[in-house]
């Protein structure tokens, strides 16, 4: 049990997807303007991750180790084009705001990463643990970074004002530059962070 | 203007300088950060990037034209196509066709030009994860480009990817002789420097103006 739970909480900080191992910064920096926005795609993350770790790991006897690749990126393909369907019919204000960045999950180094090095060898369970794990990770950095700068740059959170009035929102952090500042200021703190607490 | 009015020079210059698909769309970071730590991967893989992204949305364009696309298939006989729905493929086709094209070119390199494979050999298997050329497939898509213009979108955006990681390397290139704190090492000084870059190519966006 207690190794379950290290596979569930290992990617959230110790093995962060984002930071530690560089993947789906792409994802992170394209739909973080908005909190709803971030919530939305970190459950699609967190969604297609345990899916795919559920099914990869289940079809372990049949798939011969030379198609594996092919197989995964179609498992993963096909439960994110579930997911926008989805989007699409019960959300398609939102699903238009994400554009093509719910797609753009099949190439999220994050679940193939993960179907690799973890679904392809272990039982169902844990590897969709992992997935889970992977997708909150995945998530509270998205949603942390769209706090920061939904308050900054609209003054709003999930749309209520947070700026006290005739404060100035400083729409600058919404253009490509503010995010990628805002990201590097993020690494230097959770890398200084983590490196005073080793 | 409607989108199919814009002229494909325009969309060219665009892909590259204004709408740069890594410093204004975010796409390909993942291997922008890997390989940008030397010069000689950054051109290997920026030239391969804009050669698949080409390629791939131009074959891309085709298939979703024909195929892919709502009443796409009205051209077969007996109305068959009028009752078939194939859009919800779309994700899955593109993947498919850039893994296939990947792997074709790949093996067409070993065969033909090992020297040209000893160079971008090993960043090929890379691309078919690289989500700028998924990116512009898509975007080419919601944007709705013809033909031509799918072609300037993917060759500009592959050019402009090739680009940012070029100043990216020699930026790099310079930095290790520099001393950065601690916890900024690596990724963190490297977002920063992008974001720095991308200040620098918004001076661009009076030029053109594609959306």
């Amino acid at each position: 049990m207690s190794r379950n739970l290290g596979i569930l909480t290992a990617p959230i900080w110790k093995e962060n997807p984002i930071f530690f191992h560089v993947l789906g910064v792409c994802s992170a920096l394209a739909v973080t303007t908005r909190v709803s926005n971030a919530l939305v795609m970190g459950a699609a993350v967190m969604v297609t991750a345990v899916a795919t770790g559920g099914f990869v790991s289940l079809l372990r006897p049949v798939v011969h180790r030379s198609v594996r690749l092919l197989v995964e990126m179609l498992v993963i393909a096909t439960f994110v084009i579930l997911f926008d369907v989805f989007l699409k019919a019960f959300a398609y204000p939102m699903s238009r705001q994400l554009g093509p960045y719910v797609g753009l999950i099949v190439t999220n180094c994050i679940l193939l990463g993960r179907a690799e090095a973890f679904a392809l060898k272990n039982p169902v369970w844990p590897s969709m643990l992992d997935g889970l794990g992977s997708g909150l990770g995945y998530s509270w950095v998205l949603v942390a970074v769209a706090v920061f700068r939904e308050a900054l740059g609209a003054g709003t959170l999930l749309g209520f004002r947070v700026l006290p009035d005739g404060a100035q929102p400083a729409q600058a952090i919404f253009l490509p530059p503010g995010a990628f500042f805002l990201m590097g200021i993020f690494v230097w703190v959770l890398y200084e962070v983590r490196r005073r607490s080793r | 203007m409607s989108t199919l009015e814009i002229s494909p020079l325009t969309i060219l210059i665009a892909a590259i300088f204004t709408n740069n698909i890594l410093l204004s769309h975010y796409l390909g970071m993942c291997s922008f950060i890997a390989l940008s730590r030397r010069l000689d991967t950054a051109v290997g893989m920026g030239l391969a990037v804009t050669f698949v992204s080409t390629f791939t949305t131009g074959l891309n364009w085709l298939i979703y034209r024909f195929v892919l696309a709502k009443g796409a298939l009205s051209w077969l006989p007996g109305g068959v196509g009028d009752s078939v729905q194939l859009e919800v493929f779309t994700l899955i086709v593109f993947i498919a066709v850039i893994a296939a094209f990947v792997q074709v070119v790949e093996m067409a390199l070993e065969r033909y030009s090992p020297a040209m494979y000893q160079a971008l050999g090993i960043f090929l298997p890379l691309i078919t994860v690289n989500c700028a050329i998924l990116g512009v497939s898509l975007f080419m898509v919601i944007r709705n480009y013809g033909f031509l213009q799918s072609l300037a979108f993917g060759f500009g955006s592959g050019l402009g990817w090739l680009l940012a990681i070029l100043l990216m390397a020699g930026l790099r290139r310079r930095l290790r002789f520099s001393t950065v704190p601690r916890g900024l090492e690596g990724l963190g000084i490297t977002l920063i420097v992008t974001g720095i870059m991308a200040m620098a190519f918004m001076a661009f966006n009076g030029m053109v103006r594609i959306q």
